[in-house]
């Protein structure tokens, strides 16, 4: 039970602020963002996203730069508050479009009617894309996306191949397309995040995917969808597992160490072949998030060595492989690592040959952030090699005080997993079949013989925690 | 209310320029207030959301209430919703304006589309306006029948809200009693869900006047309700299984199958994607477990790899709320987890609050065979570029040092984070090694080597300080320097701004110049006139003390100051268990996260649906309506006591003691002085601790300086009137399990068995019958000879204050040991004897 829900911008502005049992008095917002804003707490620099003030507690979630705030007096269950922002803030996209500040003020009238029906006297009633429609009345003023920073993980989509459908991401679902005419389209997204830590001598210390399946139906009638996934899938690990995991000895076998679903998938015969079966709800939702500790290939291999070159000099030898298809790129690349605060200068040299495509990009670094920044686009099994110099003033241990070397980067239509959805309609299915992904199938329940509404299965792999220790 | 800044700029409907746009507002307002030209609403959809868009900012709409109301008749959907909005917005503080909206509310109640008379139901309900109310009990009877669902979950919340609005309206209507009914009856989800939540809270307010409130209240937890609830758990939404989930976790199956069988029908309620639900049926099983230590195991087990999933799968937010939860069952069963620990490394890119609980798991779930890769992981975070998280790091290693594994490579890992040079480095590290000296006395030739070589110039902060400085007094005959360290400190005596560390020098050159008395003179000397001088009283009066002490014998005060002293074994936990066991009580709640229970940081009425469950176990106990308070306010006030300060607590204690003087109470009383505050007063409390063994409670206090015993002792207590106790009492088995859990220790002691009492004493039996002619009832015993075991309850005569006792009775060596919980403290010391002289008699002819 909530007592008050409100957005703020990031400098600090109601764009939306909704009281609902009157319980806790209306400056709240103030008092939260000064809070916020100069939080000072057990040493630490950030504010928790529960806290606590005068007998009032804070929940907020950071979505595309906004907070979004619920206030309550009553000690609930802060998973279910944390886990409703950030569910209003899906469904004010799926309204929307887009979200951002902007959106939300042209249409805060909509936002308003919406919150009114998401919650009643502080009480969750249905945070559903699809149930909300028949409350809501109000028509979303469109606000134009293409520059804007979009929502979540499928706007990825957008910077990669321009193969990829970008209005996709950014469509309202109660809006038309010009034209007038609804384009029966349905889009699901692998989207997996890799963790991983190498040692100083390239071993992996430890290495985890983080997947979602995620979805986002554009189809009217609500058809019933099977969502076939690898045969040789498997869940759970070590003990306690009721599924038989013998098979993945030899063969490339998946084995997720644990997963769970949305409300409407049906695992009726999961066990059997792996298949999927819901009635997707309008708007995004994630299928299916699912773990893995299972050992993979790493996109990118780094090998990073620190030695010192005289007194005052210390040289850097980073190496990073791709390990993946040349067909594949990867973009968005960072490179970075700290540096020791006494770092004076640093160059950068390009081992000669390394590299043969023009791949390095911009090259720069910042010694007040103590960072070597490095830009590129970056295609598949290639290596780059790089030597920075380092001119530091008096020694310490430098070892000790630079690094890691962390990474990150996109890689669309590649999963590390080899989680796959399989679709057999080769029709207007994108996918390229070069790729270790292979579609099975994607099916529709059709409703006639020429009902063929676009597919979009698309892959793509990210780097959440990508470290290199020196 | 002054117009916001102008803080941004943006092509929106919405840019307040003061007074004068709000009068152009409600002229423009007023002209299409009667007009019904066509486009005309389209003109009022602009106006109305300005209007909105300055209340949303705070600007003070209210003067066009009047306008609002009468633009809002129309058909347009939007344009109502708009104005209900509004009207809700100010009706509160314009009450006479809102009896102008009534009018039109009430007829909208009554449309045609359930759509609107859903929205009017909800917007006249919202009203919170005190004289209104009359206006509300129509519609609210008639939308509870409506065949639409939309109007029915309006109409189930509008009565919670008319209940906020006037409870005795709401309960005269029988509004409770409908809801009831569509509790059970109620085809569609939602308005059940609706009716649970705003019955809970009807019923919980009402319970504290209205005997049949708690009652009903009880009903929903009764098995014909959870069972038709849980039958359905799948229609509802997933935040209304949050809430069935929740309700159920209170309720009390009668026996294991039962148990199984809800544990079986929600077992996939793990896989949800919806953290909450995941939680709320986390904390189902473990509270149903809690009494099968097997299956309670099983279910840590189980919950594991959800909640990991659940971790790295939602945004930084979600993952630190289950994060927070994983941290407790983590720091309760350590074991389990132990296998996991990579789980809790830290990603670079987390957020740091996510870090330091990391940090504390890794901490904890450090044992023999995984310490090695945990410290290796942990030192590499100590060069991070957060330093308050490499701070968290260095400290975490020295705790898995205090917890006893491979301490020897861990004191040579903390040793070369020294060689990093980095202050806040060195600065943590000098603290640990300080803790680690006092466990560790063996390894003091190792780290007194290092830390002789840092020099105290370059030590700011004050604990860091305190620590070297501690150091140098204790090992003084081991560094060579120490006299002269401390004296140059001394000499600076006006530049140390903390008294913390001038505390320590005091003591410090106290131990020095025991050890090297010619050495430290001077400088002792030149310290205690310092301190003396001093301007802050606990320097003062410590400088005072020692010079009083030295002119008085210096033997003495090298016992005093410098006694042999032993190594701490197990240091202080911060937490007491009780607390520990009152947060898992209500998991998946905030006291989680804040790592506090609900009672410190929540008004009583807010405690949610926990206090639900505290008060319950009062209610079928009986008549008592005046007493249901005293066991409430008991628990605080022992709650309270947890925070006061030992020495407090044993003030107020005394009295209710009469006289008596307790071994265990006295031992706790000691343990938790010396436990808060090991810097500063550990040392001289040890010195004090032989001295005074052999005297009562009193004396501690007394040579504290406190002073206690010349005081007038406060406000005499009245002499409690001697205890009866019901010879009737009764206590359900759940009630008396749920109280063992909630209570505190009050007293726990061990008699002596007469030897008649163990000679008859050959199967429980015998002795039950025994206590129960004492009016002590047994509720369950167990054991064979020559270890028995049994849990008693009595109550007391004139009101139904419960005690609760487990006692263990070993035949072999005659004990008696006992544990008592009781509703009312202050009595227990009394009920003790009146069970110990139950007990004696045992056996006796």
């Amino acid at each position: 039970m909530i007592s008050q829900f409100f957005v703020l911008s990031q400098r600090g502005d109601n764009i939306v602020f909704r009281d609902y049992r009157g319980e806790v008095k209306k400056e709240t917002a103030e008092i939260f963002f000064r809070k916020v804003k100069f939080w000072k707490e057990d040493g630490q620099e950030e504010a928790p996203p529960v806290f606590n003030v005068d007998g009032v507690n804070y929940f907020h979630v950071k979505v595309v730069g906004l907070l979004f705030v619920a206030t309550t007096r009553v000690n609930v269950s802060p998973s279910l508050v944390l886990e409703l922002l950030q569910r209003i803030a899906r469904v004010i996209k799926d309204y929307l479009g887009v979200l951002n500040e902007d959106s939300l003020r042209r249409n805060f009238v909509l936002v308003y009617e919406l919150l009114d029906e998401v919650i009643d006297f502080g009480y969750v009633q249905t945070t559903s894309t699809e149930v909300l429609k028949s409350y809501v009345f109000n028509e979303p003023i469109v606000v134009e996306g293409s520059h804007l920073s979009p929502l979540g993980p499928a706007g990825l989509f957008m910077q990669g191949t321009k193969r990829m459908p970008g209005t996709a991401v950014t469509k309202s679902v109660v809006a038309n397309d010009p034209g007038g005419r609804k384009r029966e389209e349905i889009f699901v997204d692998i989207i997996e995040k890799i963790s991983i830590t190498f040692s100083s001598s390239g071993y992996i210390l430890t290495s985890e995917i983080d997947g979602t399946i995620q979805m986002k139906s554009y189809l009217t009638g609500n058809p019933e969808i099977r969502l076939a996934l690898n045969d040789d899938l498997s869940i759970g690990r070590g003990g306690g597992s009721v599924y038989d995991y013998r098979s993945s000895l030899g063969s490339g076998a998946v084995i997720l160490d644990d997963c769970n679903f949305h409300e409407s998938v049906r695992l009726d015969s999961f066990e059997a072949d792996k298949t999927l079966t819901l009635v997707p709800p309008d708007g995004e939702f994630p299928v299916m998030n699912y773990r893995m500790t299972q050992e993979f290939k790493p996109p990118f291999r780094i090998n990073a060595l620190i030695e010192e070159a005289g007194a005052l000099k210390a040289e850097v030898i980073l190496k990073v492989y791709a390990e993946f298809p040349s067909n594949i790129s990867a973009n968005t690349i960072v490179v970075q690592m700290p540096l020791p605060n006494y770092t004076m200068r640093a160059s950068f040299e390009l081992e000669p040959g390394a590299v043969a495509q023009n791949c390095w990009g911009i090259r720069t670094y910042t010694t007040s952030q103590a960072n070597i920044f490095t830009r590129i686009t970056w295609y598949g099994d290639v290596i780059g090699l790089n030597r920075a110099a380092l001119n530091i003033s008096l020694g310490g241990n430098i070892t000790k005080e630079s690094g890691p070397v962390s990474m990150t980067f996109t890689i669309p239509m590649y999963n590390a997993s080899k989680l796959q959805v399989t679709n057999p309609h080769k029709g207007n299915v994108y996918s390229t079949t070069e790729l270790p992904i292979e579609v099975k199938y994607l099916q529709i329940a059709k409703k006639s013989g020429t009902y063929n509404p676009y597919r979009w299965v698309r892959y793509v792999t990210l780097a959440n925690s990508y470290v290199a220790r020196l | 209310m002054a117009p916001p800044a102008q803080s941004h700029r943006s092509p929106s409907p919405s840019q307040p320029s003061g007074k004068s746009e709000v009068s152009d507002l409600k002229s423009q307002l007023r002209q299409f207030a009667g007009s019904r030209a066509p486009g005309v609403d389209d003109s009022k959809r602009e106006l109305f959301k300005k209007v909105i868009s300055f209340m949303t900012i705070g600007i003070d709409m209210s003067s066009v209430f009047g306008e609002m109301v009468m633009c809002s008749v129309t058909p347009d959907i939007v344009l109502k919703k708009m104005c209900y909005l509004y009207v809700g917005n100010y009706a509160k503080v314009n009450p006479d304006l809102a009896l102008l909206t009534i009018n039109f509310l009430q007829r909208d109640c009554k449309d045609e589309d359930p759509m609107i008379r859903g929205l009017a139901l909800r917007s006249l309900c919202s009203l919170r306006v005190a004289n209104l109310v009359e206006y509300l009990v129509g519609p609210l009877g008639s939308g509870l029948k409506d065949n639409n669902s939309y109007v029915r979950t309006v109409a189930v919340m509008g009565v919670l809200k008319l209940y906020h609005i006037s409870a005795s309206t709401c309960v005269d209507a029988d509004f409770p009693s409908v809801l009831k009914h569509l509790l059970l009856n109620d085809p569609d989800t939602q308005v059940v869900a609706n009716c649970l939540s705003a019955l809970q809270e009807i019923w919980s307010s009402e319970a504290t006047n209205s005997e049949e409130a708690s009652r009903d209240r009880e009903t929903l937890l009764s098995k014909p309700v959870v069972y038709y609830l849980l039958n359905r758990i799948k229609e509802f939404s997933e935040w209304a299984q949050c809430l069935v989930l929740e309700l159920v976790s209170k309720y009390v199956p009668s026996d294991s199958s039962e148990i199984f069988d809800i544990m079986n029908l929600l077992e996939d309620r793990l896989q949800h994607a919806n953290g909450a639900v995941v939680l709320a049926t986390t904390k189902l099983f473990l509270q149903l477990t809690l009494s099968m230590t097997d299956v309670h195991q099983q279910v840590y087990e189980r919950i594991k790899a959800p909640l990991l999933t659940l971790v790295s799968s939602g945004s930084p937010e979600q993952s630190y709320a289950v994060l927070s939860h994983l941290h407790l069952l983590v720091m309760r069963a350590p074991f389990i987890f132990a296998s996991d620990y990579k789980h809790f490394y830290c990603q670079y890119n987390e957020p740091s609050y996510v870090k330091k609980l990391k940090l504390e798991m890794l901490t904890a779930v450090a044992n023999e065979s995984n310490t090695y890769e945990i410290v290796t992981e942990l030192c590499e975070y100590a060069a991070n570029v957060d330093i308050p998280i490499a701070r968290e790091s260095i400290r975490a290693v020295g705790k898995i040092a205090l917890q006893q594994y491979d301490v020897n490579a861990i004191v040579d890992r903390l040793l070369q984070f020294l060689e990093m040079e980095k202050d806040y480095v060195t600065a943590e590290v000098l603290v640990l090694v300080k803790d680690l000296l006092r466990k560790y006395p063996q390894w003091s030739h190792d780290c007194i080597a290092v830390v002789g070589n840092i020099s105290s110039k370059n030590i700011q902060e004050p604990k860091a300080k305190a620590a070297l400085i501690w150091m140098l007094g204790e090992y003084s005959q081991d560094m060579q320097d120490a006299p002269y360290i401390l004296e140059s400190v001394i000499e600076n005596w006006d530049d140390e701004h903390s008294a913390e560390v001038r505390l320590h020098l005091l003591t410090a050159v106290m131990k020095c110049f025991f050890k090297r008395p010619p050495e430290t003179q001077k400088a002792l000397g030149a310290a205690l006139a310092a301190g003396i001088a001093d301007f802050h009283q606990d320097v003062h009066d410590r400088a005072l003390f020692y010079y009083r002490l030295l002119q008085h014998n210096v033997t003495v005060a090298e016992h005093v100051v410098n006694p042999p002293k032993q190594a701490v074994s197990v240091f202080a936990d911060t937490q007491s268990s009780e607390v520990k066991d009152r947060i898992f009580d209500e998991f998946n709640s905030l006291s989680v996260v804040y790592q506090k229970p609900s009672y410190m940081f929540t008004d009583k009425e807010h405690r949610g649906p926990f206090e639900f469950s505290d008060e319950l176990g009062n209610l079928s106990i009986g008549t008592e309506s005046a007493d249901t308070g005293v066991p409430g306010h008991r628990v605080e006030a022992n709650d309270k006591d947890l925070l006061l300060s030992t020495s407090e607590k044993e003030e107020t204690r005394v009295p209710t003691n009469s006289g008596a003087y307790s071994a265990p109470s006295y031992d706790s009383a000691l343990v938790s002085i010396a436990a808060p505050q090991p810097q500063s007063d550990l040392l001289s409390i040890n010195t004090l601790a032989p001295v005074i063994a052999s005297q009562s409670g009193f004396a501690i206090d007394d040579l504290l300086g406190l002073g206690v015993s010349e005081t007038p002792a406060p406000a005499p207590a009245p002499s409690p009137p001697p205890l009866k106790l019901n010879p009737k009492a009764a206590l359900e088995p759940s009630m008396f399990q749920q109280k063992w859990r909630q209570l505190p220790i009050s007293l726990s002691q061990e008699y002596s068995m007469s030897p008649q009492g163990v000679g008859a004493l050959t199967t429980p039996q015998v002795l039950l019958q025994h206590m129960q002619n004492n009016s002590i009832q047994c509720i369950a015993s167990g054991g064979q000879s020559p270890n028995f075991k049994f849990f008693f309850f009595a109550q007391k005569a004139e009101e139904s204050s419960t005690f609760l006792v487990e006692c263990k009775i070993s035949t072999a060596n005659s004990k008696a040991e006992i544990k008592i919980k009781a509703d009312d403290q202050s009595a227990s010391q009394e009920f003790s004897s009146l069970f110990q002289s139950a007990l004696s008699k045992f056996g006796s002819p």
